[in-house]
């Protein structure tokens, strides 16, 4: 039957999902990320896994990211309604229903933890369903609407994927895997605060405590540049551990010059400037703070593998 | 049919959502067995699945 009856076009949802809903619901930029930093994980272990298994692993790794996102679409429905950016997504905008979201979020959460146990071990599958639970109940059920420093805690859970990816491969944690923790853990608050500088009405209406809004911007433009500060030594400490040498300590003195440069400029800026130029600055350190984390990891990727061509390394 | 000629009712937008979840949950179904096949050939053909049974079958030491 090819046709719709009038009394069924009548009483369907006026803006009934597509495919691609439930696919937004997992947050596919997100789990662009996921994947990129859990496969580098995954790939500087000193431990050699199966291709496919690889894949796999990784694979169902970025599924249970996925799954977080559904369950976070799920819970803030309410506040992404009020939020310019997030009122088209399929939740508040009547296409998912939220108790499909919240069902899609469960049921994904489940078959990415046993899946990533079968493919390759279950303390992978382990870390998986905590990073699951820190993502959906510590930040978006616990943290996001109760305090400002909600995205330094919850910014944990983005920080986690490479660990599990090191995880599917050595089953176990070590000093390197900490590192990449700690060099996205340290990345998230100057990458989403300069994001919460020129966005500030939007986080101000959904009443989400984002530190510009409760201590203002001055307060916030020096954290970026505390927060910057900290992260520096980290990111060149990583080059000194085994997953680095001579090209990742170069490209880390690199980049977290730019970077604390970047932070400087933020913090001496007048905000009537800043307005009057639209946060320029922010803006540019903003998207600069994207290629920092991609660089970061993909020297680490490169560095393995001039290592196991016999160069690279220390 | 109306004087010899066919009339199909133009396809509605609800009919595109419903066609487009349905090819897409199909085809993540498909994936989805497909990959459980890989994985199960993989761990067949290095050894790994054999290893858990003689672990679990000689209360974990090798023969």
């Amino acid at each position: 039957m090819t046709d719709l009856r009038a009394s069924e076009i009548t009483h369907a949802a006026p803006n009934e999902a597509g495919f691609g809903d439930y696919v937004a619901l997992l947050k596919p930029r997100v789990m662009s990320l996921v994947v990129f930093t859990a496969m580098v994980g995954l790939l500087v272990a000193p431990v050699s896994v199966h291709p496919f298994v690889a894949a796999t692993s990784i694979l169902f790794i970025a599924l249970g990211g996925g799954a977080s996102g559904a369950l976070n679409m799920w819970y803030d429905a309410d506040i992404d309604r009020v939020m310019k950016r997030t009122a088209s997504r399929p939740v508040p905008s009547g296409r998912v229903q939220p108790g499909e979201a919240l069902g899609l979020g469960l049921a994904l959460s489940g078959i990415s933890v046993l899946m990533l146990g079968l493919a390759a071990n279950w303390f992978a599958a382990a870390f998986l369903a905590f990073t699951i639970f820190f993502y959906a109940v510590v930040y978006t059920i616990w943290l996001k609407r109760s305090t400002p420093q909600n995205i330094v805690i919850g910014g944990a859970s983005g920080a986690f994927p490479p660990m599990i990816g090191w995880a599917c491969a050595t089953g176990g944690i070590s000093i390197e895997s900490v590192m990449m923790f700690m060099l996205i853990f340290f990345w998230t608050p100057p990458h989403f605060w300069a994001l919460a500088l020129f966005m500030n009405s939007d986080y101000e209406k959904a009443g989400v405590p984002m530190l510009t809004v409760t201590h203002g911007r001055k307060v916030t433009r020096n954290n970026i540049l505390g927060y910057t500060v900290v992260l520096a030594p980290i990111a060149i400490g990583a080059a000194f551990t085994s997953i680095g040498g001579p090209l990742t300590l170069a490209v880390a003195l690199v980049l977290n010059a730019f970077f604390l440069i970047g932070a400087y400029r933020i913090r001496k800026r007048d905000e009537t400037v800043a307005q009057a130029d639209n946060y320029a600055a922010e803006r540019k350190f903003f998207r600069f703070s994207l290629a920092y984390l991609f660089l970061h990891f993909t020297a680490f990727m490169v560095e393995a593998a001039l290592k196991a061509a016999g160069y690279g390394g220390w | 049919m109306m004087n010899g000629k066919v009339f199909f009712t133009p396809e509605h937008e609800l009919h595109k959502r419903r066609f487009s979840r349905n090819m897409g949950l199909g085809l993540v179904l498909a994936g989805f067995v497909a990959l459980v096949f890989g994985l199960t050939v993989v761990k067949v053909t290095t050894g790994e699945l054999q290893e858990t049974y003689s672990q679990q079958s000689h209360g974990g030491s090798q023969p």
